[in-house]
C-alpha cells in the first residue's frame, strides 16, 4: 500500500508540474493562511501574559504540534473527505475496477505541492517554539511518537470522514467540524474550553491525545481537570483504537456502496 | 468465463417513511465461456449497468453468486482486476488533467505491468488505434472519439482475459464506430478476449456478436443468437424493429442459455 502510495503520489507529482504556476501559488497562500492563525496568537499575547496558565511559547508548542500531526494527515488523507464528489461523478467507480486500494487511490488523488503548504507552516512554527521551551532530553523524547499518535488520529478522522461520505452524499461538512475542527480545538490549551467538551474530546473523540495530554507530559504541568496521570501516555492506544474503527468503517462503507445511476 | 447463478441486486430507495425495495436485477442466470463475445441488450433502467458493476465488482450482489475469470468480484476485486479490462462509454476511466501518456503510466504502476512488455502493448495498441497524435494532450482536450480509444487502449494494456465495455461506440460517428468495432472483432479473434458487450446501437451487435443477452425489468428475457433473436418476431423484418417489439411487448420466450 505505501509503494503504491509512493508511486501514483510521484506520477502525480510529475504531472502537475506541467503547469506549476497556480499550484506553487496554492501551496504559498495556504502556507501564509495557515500564518495567520500564529498571528492571531501573538495577539492575544500582547495582551495577556499567560492563557489559561500556558506562556507564549507553549501555546506555540501546542499550535505547533498540532498543526503538525494535521498538516501530514492533511497532505496524505485529506483527499479523503473529497469522496461524495467522486461517488457523484462515478470517479470512484473507475477506482473500484483497479487492482490497487481504492483507499489509497482516493486519497493520493491529484497529489500536488500544493499540499506541501501547511505542513511547512506547522514545521516553522515547532522550530520556532521549541527552542524557547529549554526542554530537558528526559521530557523531549516524547514529542515525536506523540506527533506520530497526532498523525493517526486525524487520518483515522479523515478516514472516517471519507467513510460516513458512503452514507451521508451530502454531508461532507460534518465531517469537516471533526478534522479541521479538531486541529482548530487543539491548537490551543484545552482548558481554556468547558469541561464536559474536554470529556468529550478525550472519551468520545479522542482529540486530546493528538497533543493535550502528551503535552502536560512534555511540559510536566498537572492536568488542569485533575483527570489521571497514565492518560499522558494513552496516544498510541486512542490512535490505534481510532484506526480500527476507521478501517472497520471504510470497509463497510465499501461493501455498502451503490454507486450511482447509468 | 463469467458465471452468474440467481443473481439479484436490490436498492432501498426513500426515506424512512417511504422506504420501498427496488429490484434492478433480479433471478440472472448465465454463463460465457473463454472468447466468446456476447451482446447485452435491454432498454434504459432494465438493470444492463447494475449486472455490469456487479461483474465488475463495483457492487455487491443482494443474492445469488457470480464468478468472472475464477473470482467472486464483490470480494477479490483487486484480483479480478488484473484479469479483466473496462470501458464506460459514458464517462472516461482516465485522468480528466492528465496527458493520455502519463494516464497509461499511471496504469502501467496500478497494474504493475512490466516496463518492457508496457511498451510493446502500448506501440501495438497506439498503432492500431491511430493514438500517436494525440499522445501529449489532456484527457480533457480530446474528442470524444479519441478519449474512447485512449479508454479501450488503458483497459487493455494489462491484457485482461475478459474485456466489459457498457456502451462503447455511444456518441462516435460513423468512421470512429466502424474503426472502433474493427479494433474489437479483431481483439477477440486475434487474443481470444471474452468480450461483454452492452450497446443501444444494434449495428454493434449485428456486426460483433455472435450471441445476444436480453434483459428487461432485472430479468434476463432472451439468451441466443442472433437469427433465434430475428425468428422470435418473423414479422419484423429489421433487427430494430425485432428488438423494439420485445422491448416493448415483452413477448420473447423465456431465457434458454446457450454456450
Amino acid at each position: 500500500m505505501v509503494r503504491t502510495y509512493l508511486l501514483l503520489a510521484w506520477t502525480w507529482l510529475r504531472a502537475s508540474a506541467q503547469y506549476p504556476g497556480p499550484l506553487i501559488t496554492m501551496a504559498v497562500s495556504s502556507f501564509a493562511i495557515n500564518m495567520l492563525d500564529v498571528l492571531a496568537i501573538w495577539v492575544i499575547f500582547e495582551h495577556t501574559r499567560s492563557l489559561a496558565g500556558f506562556g507564549l511559547s507553549e501555546v506555540m508548542f501546542l499550535y505547533g504540534t498540532s498543526s503538525l500531526a494535521f498538516g501530514v494527515s492533511d497532505m496524505l488523507f485529506g483527499n479523503l473527505d473529497r469522496l461524495s464528489q467522486h461517488i457523484r461523478t462515478g470517479g470512484f467507480d473507475t477506482m473500484l475496477i483497479r487492482p490497487a486500494s481504492a483507499f489509497v487511490q482516493m486519497a493520493v488523488d491529484r497529489f500536488s505541492v500544493h499540499r506541501f503548504g501547511r505542513v511547512t507552516q506547522a514545521a516553522v512554527v515547532l522550530a520556532i517554539a521549541l527552542p524557547g521551551l529549554d526542554l530537558p532530553w528526559d521530557r523531549a523524547w516524547a514529542i515525536p511518537p506523540m506527533i506520530l499518535c497526532g498523525i493517526v488520529i486525524f487520518s483515522s478522522l479523515f478516514a472516517l470522514a471519507g467513510a460516513a461520505q458512503f452514507l451521508l452524499t451530502d454531508a461532507p461538512e460534518v465531517a469537516n467540524a471533526f478534522t479541521y475542527g479538531g486541529n482548530a480545538l487543539t491548537q490551543y490549551p484545552l482548558n481554556v474550553y468547558s469541561r464536559d467538551l474536554v470529556r468529550g474530546v478525550t472519551f468520545v473523540v479522542p482529540l486530546a491525545f493528538v497533543n493535550w495530554q502528551p503535552t502536560l507530559f512534555v511540559l510536566d504541568r498537572p492536568d488542569p481537570l485533575g483527570l489521571p496521570y497514565w492518560l499522558r501516555f494513552a496516544s498510541p492506544l486512542a490512535a490505534l483504537t481510532l484506526a480500527a474503527v476507521a478501517a472497520f468503517a471504510w470497509r463497510a462503507g465499501v461493501r455498502r456502496y451503490r454507486s450511482t445511476g447509468s | 468465463m463469467i458465471e452468474v447463478q440467481g443473481v439479484g441486486r436490490s436498492f432501498t430507495v426513500g426515506r424512512r417513511s417511504a422506504r420501498k425495495t427496488v429490484h434492478a436485477v433480479r433471478d440472472l442466470s448465465f454463463t460465457v465461456g473463454a472468447g466468446e463475445f456476447v451482446g447485452y441488450l435491454g432498454p434504459n433502467g432494465a438493470g444492463k449497468s447494475t449486472t455490469i458493476k456487479m461483474l465488475t465488482g463495483i457492487l455487491a450482489p443482494t443474492a445469488g453468486r457470480i464468478e468472472v475469470a475464477g473470482f467472486d468480484p464483490a470480494r477479490r476485486r483487486t484480483a479480478l482486476a488484473r484479469r479483466i479490462g473496462v470501458v464506460f462509454g459514458q464517462r472516461t476511466t482516465l485522468w480528466w488533467d492528465l496527458p493520455l501518456r502519463d494516464s497509461f503510466e499511471l496504469i502501467r504502476h496500478l497494474y504493475k505491468v512490466d516496463r518492457v512488455v508496457f511498451r510493446e502493448r502500448l506501440e501495438e495498441l497506439s498503432c492500431l488505434l491511430g493514438l500517436e497524435s494525440f499522445m501529449t494532450t489532456p484527457v480533457r482536450q480530446l474528442s470524444l472519439g479519441q478519449r474512447m480509444r485512449g479508454d479501450v487502449t488503458a483497459a487493455l494494456l494489462h491484457d485482461p482475459a475478459v474485456l466489459v465495455l457498457d456502451e462503447p461506440t455511444i456518441g462516435l460517428d460513423v468512421v470512429s464506430k466502424a474503426a472502433m468495432r474493427d479494433f474489437l472483432s479483431r481483439r477477440n479473434a486475434e487474443h481470444g478476449t471474452t468480450v461483454l458487450l452492452t450497446t443501444h446501437d444494434l449495428g454493434d451487435i449485428e456486426r460483433l456478436c455472435r450471441r445476444v443477452m436480453l434483459i428487461d425489468h432485472g430479468r434476463l428475457t432472451f439468451d441466443g443468437t442472433l437469427d433465434d433473436l430475428r425468428a422470435t418476431v418473423p414479422e419484423e423484418k429489421s433487427i430494430e424493429d425485432v428488438v423494439a417489439r420485445l422491448y416493448t411487448g415483452g413477448t420473447a420466450p423465456a431465457a434458454e442459455p446457450s454456450g
